[in-house]
């Protein structure tokens, strides 16, 4: 059976069409209109795949929106069954999107989970507001980490005051790779706070579209003192969860909307 | 899709004719929810409950606007949003009862100290704060002496203020009700151990206000007997609060007002029943103690409430609801207003004998709640206990 995965985000929505393995995906800007957002990401995974679905699931925070699903299911039980069917071995996992971040702790399916609170460090969005304020694009922070020879220390856990602490950074005439790789020291450290709130154990997986930048996998496996797995395509992850768990789920010959 | 019970237009009546008592009371004593309002009963003086009003104006979705006018003044929005919204409410001449004094304790959290001070300015009436030690560990024995002298002078405070004489007879009386009317909320709560469970945790806190603001009077003794016997019925008739109730859960901490009934119909579309809380059970814990002594007993009991003692106890009390309720998780809202009840939540969830999810929001200030963060750590939680 092919099976859809829909995850609509904060930031981004991400459709994947699987069977045994994933046939295509497609990831869009996520426009006001969920619905419509929805659709077009799955009508593109279609036509890449040359296959439509017969089973859909929704996720993410739109997922209440995508009137076209199956079932719908949160995005904490998606990343679970995604990064453990890329990581058998996965214990927990770190996702780190536009506007949440969370730990999940994995057993056969989750066993405890912590998100972010309302606030936006810690996310995505956090690092989108200090690139922009350094004037270079998120997908170049993870090369500028790596050129950086002394973080500078960033206090404020804040956005906002962050985003000052910054300005006055570039100011004072400090290299850009210190302030990107001091800020990636601040998003790891505000999530292992987060993390010791659940026993973190090993194997880590990090996912969304955050993962892709190495910086913040370098600075987490740094405070965390562990080492961290990246899939290939780590935005797609929850996309993936649930297409499987709608596999399971249809096998099973259940009707209901909810997981 | 939610059951209403018939208790809830009877505890209107019951509620309307308490806040008609204190326009017509020569004596009105303001009081905060944990100080022994015993006492002024027993004295005829009326206790009015600003943490109950405000409570009120949550649930009818006025409290946010009542908070900003007190945040014009340049009251904080990290203070109580109970406090903000009651002096938003005097600030704009809300009719209340006015004050005759003021009675605060800080068994409860030190936010009421500066509140009070701040009503005792406006009013221009006189405060009588009472100070109880903070139980980390273990009730010392000179905590209740300490409370109990201050008893003897808040006595001698209000005697000369109403002009009244405290009879001794009358508070043992007096006593007497609030066991009996603690003892009668206390059998209805317990029929959510039902299962399935005839009463939700949000039937528990429509139906609160007359334990908290009539506690020594007839009243919730005979309000609560018969709230116990619709339950009963419910449970013979076979009518759950929930249909096909699947998951039951503990609820941390003071409701979300102004979501009262949205949260209400998110459990009960999920199966899902919350069957008790801390909030409610607080004043069923409030059991006064059998001393010879009458004072020294009501220091002992307003010593050690659930906000007052080390979150060892506090553990231990969850627990316990876990174990009498037998439910499968607990959901702990994080209140941005009450900080010694959501201070050390993280630290109690490691304690919790069953798996749990914290949310983040307020009593009051609707503008702390984000619905979409909310439903999916609901859900979230909902799916892995499935
Ligand atoms: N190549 C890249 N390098 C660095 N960061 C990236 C890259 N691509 C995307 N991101 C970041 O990933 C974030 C979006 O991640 P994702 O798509 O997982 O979020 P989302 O699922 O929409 O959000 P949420 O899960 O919080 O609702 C954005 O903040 C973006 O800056
Ligand atoms: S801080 Fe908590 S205990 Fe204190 S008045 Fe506010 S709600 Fe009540
Ligand atoms: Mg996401």
């Amino acid at each position: 059976m092919i099976v859809a995965g829909i995850d609509v985000g904060s930031l981004t929505a991400k459709c994947v069409l699987f069977e045994e393995k994933v046939i295509a995906y497609s990831i869009a800007k996520v426009t006001p209109d969920l619905e419509n957002t929805a659709k077009a990401v799955y009508s593109d995974a279609v036509k890449k795949a040359g296959v439509s679905a017969e089973y859909i699931v929704a996720t993410g925070y739109g997922r209440n929106k995508v009137s076209f699903a199956n079932l719908k299911v949160t995005e904490i039980t998606c990343h679970a069954f995604g990064a453990k069917s890329i990581f058998p071995s996965c214990r927990t996992v770190i996702d780190i999107g536009g506007q949440d971040s969370k730990v999940i702790a994995v057993e056969n399916g989750v066993k405890n989970f912590v998100m972010n609170d309302k606030c936006a460090a810690g996310t995505g969005r956090f690092l989108e507001v200090m690139a922009s304020a350094l004037n270079v694009d998120v997908s170049k922070l993870g090369e500028l980490d790596e050129k950086a020879d002394k973080p500078v220390n960033i206090s404020s856990t804040c956005t906002v005051f962050a985003e000052s602490e910054v300005v006055s950074y570039i100011a004072q005439g400090e290299k850009v790779e210190n302030i990107v790789a001091g800020l990636h020291n601040a998003i790891a450290s505000r999530i292992a706070a987060m993390a010791k709130r659940i026993d973190l154990k090993p194997d880590v997986v990090l996912t969304g579209g955050v993962a892709k930048n190495k910086g913040v996998k370098r600075a987490l496996e740094e405070i965390l003192q562990i080492k961290i797995l990246v899939p290939e395509e780590p935005q797609i992850v929850g996309a993936i969860g649930a297409a499987i768990v709608g596999k399971n789920y249809a096998s099973r010959g259940r009707k209901s909307e909810r997981f | 899709m939610l059951k209403k019970m018939k208790s809830n237009e009877k505890m209107k009546q019951l509620m309307t004719n308490y806040y008609m008592m204190g326009f017509a009371s020569e004596h009105v004593s303001w009081i905060t929810s944990g100080a022994p309002v015993e006492i002024l009963y027993a004295m005829d003086i009326y206790p009015f409950y600003p943490e109950n009003h405000s409570a009120l104006f949550g649930a009818a979705k006025q409290g946010t606007y009542y908070a900003e006018v007190a945040e014009k003044l340049g009251f904080s929005r990290d203070l109580c949003s109970y406090a903000r919204c009651d002096i938003g409410c005097v600030v704009s001449s809300v009719n209340v009862p006015n004050p005759t004094f003021l009675f605060a304790c800080n068994n409860i959290c030190n936010t009421v100290v500066k509140w009070y001070e701040v009503l005792s300015r406006i009013y221009k009436v006189p405060l009588f704060f009472l100070d109880t030690p903070f139980v980390r560990k273990e009730l010392k024995e000179n905590y209740i002496r300490y409370v109990h002298d201050q008893l003897v002078e808040f006595i001698d405070f209000a005697e000369k203020i109403t002009g009244k004489e405290l009879s001794d007879l009358k508070l043992r009386k007096t006593l007497q009700l609030a066991l009996k009317g603690v003892k009668a909320y206390k059998d209805a709560l317990l029929m959510g151990r039902n299962k399935p469970s005839p009463l939700t945790a949000f039937d528990a806190f429509i139906n609160m206000a007359p334990i908290v603001c009539l506690r020594g009077t007839e009243y919730p003794i005979n309000f609560y007997e018969e709230m116990k016997l619709e339950l009963e019925d419910r449970v013979k008739k076979g009518i759950a609060a929930v249909d096909d109730e699947k998951i039951r859960l503990l609820w941390d901490n003071i409701p979300i007002w102004y979501r009262l009934k949205w949260l209400g119909e998110f459990f009960a579309s999920r199966n899902t029943c919350i069957v008790a809380d801390t909030y409610t059970n607080a004043w069923s814990w409030m059991i006064v103690k059998d001393k010879s002594n009458v004072l020294e007993s009501l220091a002992e009991t307003y010593i050690f409430i659930y906000l007052n003692v080390g979150i060892e106890h506090m553990a231990k009390a969850i627990n316990d609801l876990v174990n009498i309720y037998d439910v499968d998780g607990v959901v702990i809202h994080s209140n941005r207003s009450c900080k010694p009840y959501s201070f050390g939540q993280y630290e109690i969830q490691k304690m919790i004998e069953v798996p749990s999810v914290v949310i983040e929001a307020d009593m009051v200030d609707e503008r702390v709640f984000s619905e979409a963060q909310i439903v999916t750590r609901l859900e979230a939680f909902l799916e892995m206990l499935k």
